[in-house]
């Protein structure tokens, strides 16, 4: 079936390094330039209406041994800014150009600078998103946010981002954003036809790729997904929340999954997702996605939302996907997702629904302790 | 073997009348709460608290609050009580002290601490101010405004970056002028901006005074008896005349040549917040070698007032916005802060580096491994790195500590002796 095909080539794709991703592109793209960006949310937008190619940037997984960056970063600091900077130690980020950071937390604050120091080949900008949503000031503050960052690449890369460009970027990634709603949509009427680490095979590719080969995927999948076979298990239908930034071992979501649960919605690559709707495409197209990233986001452990309770979009996520429970699941150390827990805990307790905290490391490798925990607590519900 | 070093105890003066106003402070916070006046919660780094002195809000400060509890070995229940409810133990302990301060029913009516009538998270750097404020304004249910300070990522702030702060600026005046019931007034305003000059350069020519060999004073563990007065209640007469009596007296240490120990044999600048739960113990492990703080990072969260900058009464809100944007040491970047260290270790004239990585605060310490390969390997400074704690007590392990500590300053005097 060409579904398990295409599955089989974004996990070849994510296998590979990102610079060999970059220098494979530049092949076909002479003086082309590649653009990395760290999560949460980048305006990919920005990069592809310059010409360049948009990465990913997600940490090594267990893909690299620590060698230099745990000179740099504390034993209390999380794992993907260790591994990012070893990307470069190692060189893995030849091919590689430019940087893109956010002001997500105090640990990619500092990375940001720390690898301009250590690397001043790469173009490195950090972005500051607004975390006041409702200042009279914020969308011009964005506009010109946003121009900074394409000027920065303007003169570092001799490249070119005109209003028109980026209008027909914003709508390309509009296109494969609605892709991605589809799937999601699609996973929560029918989670067994499209596993969570399929779905997480299939996001992640799409940030390892330009964005038209990564809309073309997602055409293809959405065409010949229904028709696949998946016969419905006995399982309980849960939400991930905690997982936006270092990235999940695929062993730790096949583990939730063999374990019984179906995963129905999730904050994996919550930033390449960011807007509940699309970018007016119409207009100042700067002012468009930057009043867009407070006025259409998603809820997100990293951006201020005023005083809704941090709870209620969790709540809503649940009800939206007919989920029995959530299962958090914070990176070791990530501040934003270890702070949010608390009030979503108590949100979640206020409804009645359960939850359960699974801490992770991107390098982690044996599940059965996670596998042991998730059992007891899908079979607590199953047989309740 | 030299003699053993000694502390002279000479701060009574400064210590004694830091004391007093920081006292005066917290008895004005107990009579507020029983009168319902109001109040408002704000962050040390980069703070604007001349706006509330200029609507008569008196300004709580949770941080302060935090680290009270931490120097009188209070705050391990606290942070007990938060991680009890769900905080994780990896997240930074001054928010579970205070979130747990507050489970401990510790604030709020019948207590010495008021519920904040507004929470103004003046968002300067710190990602954690995010969260600790929202946590805090949920909580307590005061009004939260979200104050939203680009981060200083280019030379200079960009012209967006000054419009847009000053743009929430002004909507936090209408928000305070309708709590407070008052009307702004500028000059008002103009007169809290001057009596903050007054501070600011007190501190600053106090600071310069370090200098000196020896330093009147140590600019890490002394420092914090001025960190009051210039944070906290920068804006007043009273803060002001603080600053005047400080140098009148540091002035005198330096005309006698006296320091704090009875004999300055290392300068070294400190990057990092003090341990406050063992900040005497920590503290003697320098004491013994002689070692003398003449410049630390810690002390200009607030505001580095040191290269020049002052508020200016003419241009009250554009210049309250620049403090908040470019003049402190939380809205720079760690690689920015390696260029405010050399320059102490340079016009201040030490002899190493000292970084204490606490657990904590993510925004001093990530990255500071890096920040010791720049100092030892490029510039050639000899730097000591030692971990622990400003708020949570578990972390501080002073065996390990002293080991290090002993370990680093015998070899820097092996170096003085053969240099010499």
């Amino acid at each position: 079936m060409k579904v398990d095909q295409t599955i089989e080539r974004c996990r070849e794709l994510i296998a590979e390094p990102l610079g060999a991703i970059a220098e494979r592109w530049k092949e076909s793209h002479p003086g082309g330039r590649a653009v990395a960006c760290f999560p949460v949310w980048s305006p990919a937008e920005v990069i592809h209406a310059g010409g360049m190619l948009p990465l990913g940037l997600l940490g090594a997984g267990a893909t690299v041994e620590l060698t230099h960056a745990d000179s740099r970063f504390q034993s209390f600091v999380c794992s993907i800014a260790k591994s990012s900077l070893e990307l470069g130690f190692q060189g893995l980020l030849k091919g590689v150009d430019g940087l893109v950071f956010s002001n997500i937390c105090d640990v990619a604050r500092n990375l940001s600078s720390i690898y301009k120091r250590n690397f001043p080949h790469f173009h490195v900008d950090y972005l500051h998103l607004a975390q006041n949503s409702t200042s009279g000031g914020v969308a011009d503050y964005m506009a010109d946010e946003l121009r900074r960052l394409a000027r920065g690449f303007e003169e570092a890369f001799g490249v070119r981002v005109t209003e028109p460009s980026l209008a027909k970027s914003i709508e390309l990634y509009n296109a494969i954003r609605a892709r991605i709603r589809g799937l999601y949509a699609f996973r929560i009427a029918e989670p067994q036809k499209l596993s969570t680490v399929e779905l997480y095979q299939i996001l992640r590719a799409a940030t390892q790729a330009p964005p038209e080969e990564a809309l073309s995927r997602l055409d293809d999948l959405a065409a010949e997904l229904p028709a696949r076979e998946g016969r419905p298990k006995d399982r309980i239908r849960v939400v991930v929340e905690g997982a936006f930034c270092e990235q999940p071992p695929l062993g730790l979501l096949e583990v939730l999954e063999e374990a019984g649960c179906y995963i129905v919605e999730d904050d994996l690559f919550l930033g390449w997702r960011w807007f509940t709707s699309d970018v007016p495409a119409d207009g100042d197209p700067f002012r468009a996605l930057g009043q867009s990233y407070v006025g259409r986001a998603v809820p997100s452990c990293t951006r201020h939302e005023g005083r809704e309770s941090r709870a209620k979009g969790l709540i809503e996520k649940v009800r939206r996907s007919r989920a029995d429970a959530v299962i958090f699941t914070p990176a070791k150390f990530c501040e934003p997702a270890l702070f949010d827990f608390v009030p979503m805990r108590q949100g979640l307790e206020r409804e009645g629904i359960p939850q359960l905290l699974v801490e992770f490391e991107e390098k982690m490798w044996t599940f059965e302790r996670t596998r042991n925990e998730i059992e007891t607590f899908v079979e607590s519900m199953l047989f309740d | 073997m030299p003699a053993e070093v000694k502390e002279r105890q000479y701060q009574g003066k400064v210590h004694q009348l830091s004391r007093d106003l920081m006292n005066a402070w917290m008895a004005q916070l107990a009579r507020a709460n029983e009168t319902g006046e109001p109040t408002g919660a704000i962050m040390i780094s980069g703070n604007c608290v001349e706006l509330l002195r200029a609507f008569d809000i008196h300004p709580i400060f949770p941080e302060v609050t935090a680290l009270q509890n931490a120097i009188r070995h209070q705050s391990l229940p606290l942070i007990l009580k938060a991680e009890e409810v769900g905080y994780s133990s990896d997240s930074c302990a001054d928010v579970k002290a205070d979130m747990g301060l507050f489970l401990s029913g510790g604030m709020g009516p019948g207590t010495k601490m008021p519920y904040p009538t507004v929470t103004l998270c003046n968002y300067v750097g710190c990602n954690v101010y995010v969260k600790w404020f929202e946590h805090l304004a949920a909580a307590t249910g005061s009004e939260l405004f979200m104050l939203d300070v680009p981060f200083l990522r280019t030379s200079e702030p960009t012209a967006a970056d000054v419009r847009y702060v000053v743009k929430q600026i002004e909507e936090l005046i209408a928000v305070l002028e309708r709590i407070s019931k008052k009307k702004f007034d500028i000059d008002k305003l103009r007169e809290i901006l001057r009596y903050s000059v007054r501070a600011e350069e007190g501190y600053a020519r106090s600071k310069d005074l370090c200098k000196g060999s020896p330093a009147p004073f140590d600019s890490y563990f002394d420092a914090i008896n001025m960190m009051g007065p210039i944070n906290v209640l920068r804006g007043t007469r009273e803060a002001a005349d603080f600053f005047d009596e400080a140098v009148k007296e540091f002035e005198g240490m330096v005309a006698e040549k006296v320091g704090p120990l009875s004999e300055e044999r290392f300068r070294m600048v400190v990057e990092g917040p003090p341990p406050y739960p063992y900040y005497r113990s920590f503290r003697n492990l320098f004491t013994k070698w002689g070692a003398v703080a003449v410049a630390s990072t810690y002390s200009t969260v607030g505001g580095i007032w040191e290269w020049g900058f002052r508020h200016d009464p003419a241009r009250p809100l554009e210049s309250i916005a620049e403090q908040m944007l470019t003049e402190n040491l939380t809205n720079r970047s760690i690689v920015a802060r390696y260029g405010q260290i050399k320059r102490y270790v340079e016009e201040w004239k030490a002899d190493c580096l000292v970084i204490h990585s606490i657990k904590s605060c993510r925004l001093f310490s990530a990255g500071q491994g890096d920040m010791r390969e720049y100092f030892t390997k490029e510039l050639g400074v000899p730097t000591l790195l030692v971990e622990s704690d400003l708020e949570d007590p578990r972390y501080y392990a002073e065996a390990q500590l002293r080991n290090r500590i002993d370990a680093f300053f015998e070899s820097l005097e092996h170096k003085k002796l053969v240099a010499a």
